[in-house]
């Protein structure tokens, strides 16, 4: 089986994971509630999709 | 009929994912709406709409196939008494997918489906909940304008009331003194007249307002 020749270096292993970034999320406004929320989403605040009550609220 | 779905089987095997998507349609038929995964409520709509249409068919044989799939009886009886001459009219589609976002715990995707025409008593429900939701709307949209009006109208209401019982006073054919009322300043002479009228619309602004705010709040509570 394949296996490092060498310890990877502290340099080299910080460089990689420098590149781990976090993505701010894409929300929008609730038509209703005016809270922010995921899109194509049941509101969770006021429990509505489209004008149409989805959750229990 | 919708195009098999590739790729792997839900749950663990081909016959635990027939048999976890039975049951999810049962679910489905007997309460309305369900939550679940969206790849489950996905995976269930095609199964559920051609229950539905056999529904809408409504023989014998057609109630049999219905039985390979759902096995209690009393649900099979409720989806071709009630839910199929619900969609008589409707062409297909008869279910809704709605995403609610990821689950806590694991971050699952989850979904509301549920079908298209609720029962009677739930479709109540719901146009009381859209009425109360649309007063609630109203009185919030009102209630700013009311507020400054009322206090308005009670102010000139406290101004007019202050200034009639001193009028009253001064003529000494008024008959009732101690009573500082509307009804007595109109006995009054033609100067107290021009106060009264005034505390008389006063008086009612202010309980017309009153009642008006009293009705928000009612429908607020109920």
């Amino acid at each position: 089986m394949a296996v490092p020749k060498r310890k990877m270096s502290r340099s080299n292993t910080r460089a990689r994971r420098s590149q781990w970034k976090a993505a701010p999320i894409t929300l929008v406004t609730c038509d209703r509630c005016k809270s922010q929320k995921l899109p194509h989403t049941a509101c969770p605040t006021c429990g509505t999709y489209a004008k149409r009550q989805v959750l229990d609220a | 009929m919708p195009t098999p779905s590739k790729g792997p089987r839900l749950a663990s095997s081909p016959s635990h994912e027939r048999l976890m998507l039975a049951n999810l349609a049962t679910a489905l038929f007997e309460h309305g709406a369900i939550t679940t995964t969206e790849a489950r409520a996905k995976r269930v709509q095609p199964l559920a709409e051609r229950m539905i249409t056999f529904a809408k068919r409504g023989d014998l044989h057609a109630r049999r196939q219905v039985m390979t799939v759902i096995r209690d009886k009393s649900v099979v009886h409720l989806l071709f008494t009630e839910v199929g001459p619900r969609f008589a009219t409707r062409p297909g589609g008869y279910t809704r997918i709605t995403r609610i976002g990821p689950r806590k715990g694991d971050n699952a995707p989850m979904a509301v489906i549920e079908l298209c025409e609720p029962l009677a008593e739930q479709a109540v429900a719901e146009a009381t909940a859209a009425t109360r939701r649309a007063a609630r709307e109203r009185a919030a949209a009102v209630t700013p304008a009311a507020v400054p009006a009322a206090t308005a109208t009670a102010d000139a209401a406290d101004v007019a009331a202050a200034d009639a019982p001193a009028a009253v006073e001064v003529p000494v054919e008024a008959p009732a003194v101690a009573e500082p009322t509307a009804e007595s300043t109109e006995d009054a002479t033609v100067e107290d007249a021009t106060p009264a009228e005034a505390v008389d619309v006063a008086a009612q602004a202010p309980t017309a307002e009153a009642t008006e705010a009293q009705a928000a709040e009612d429908a607020d509570r109920a």
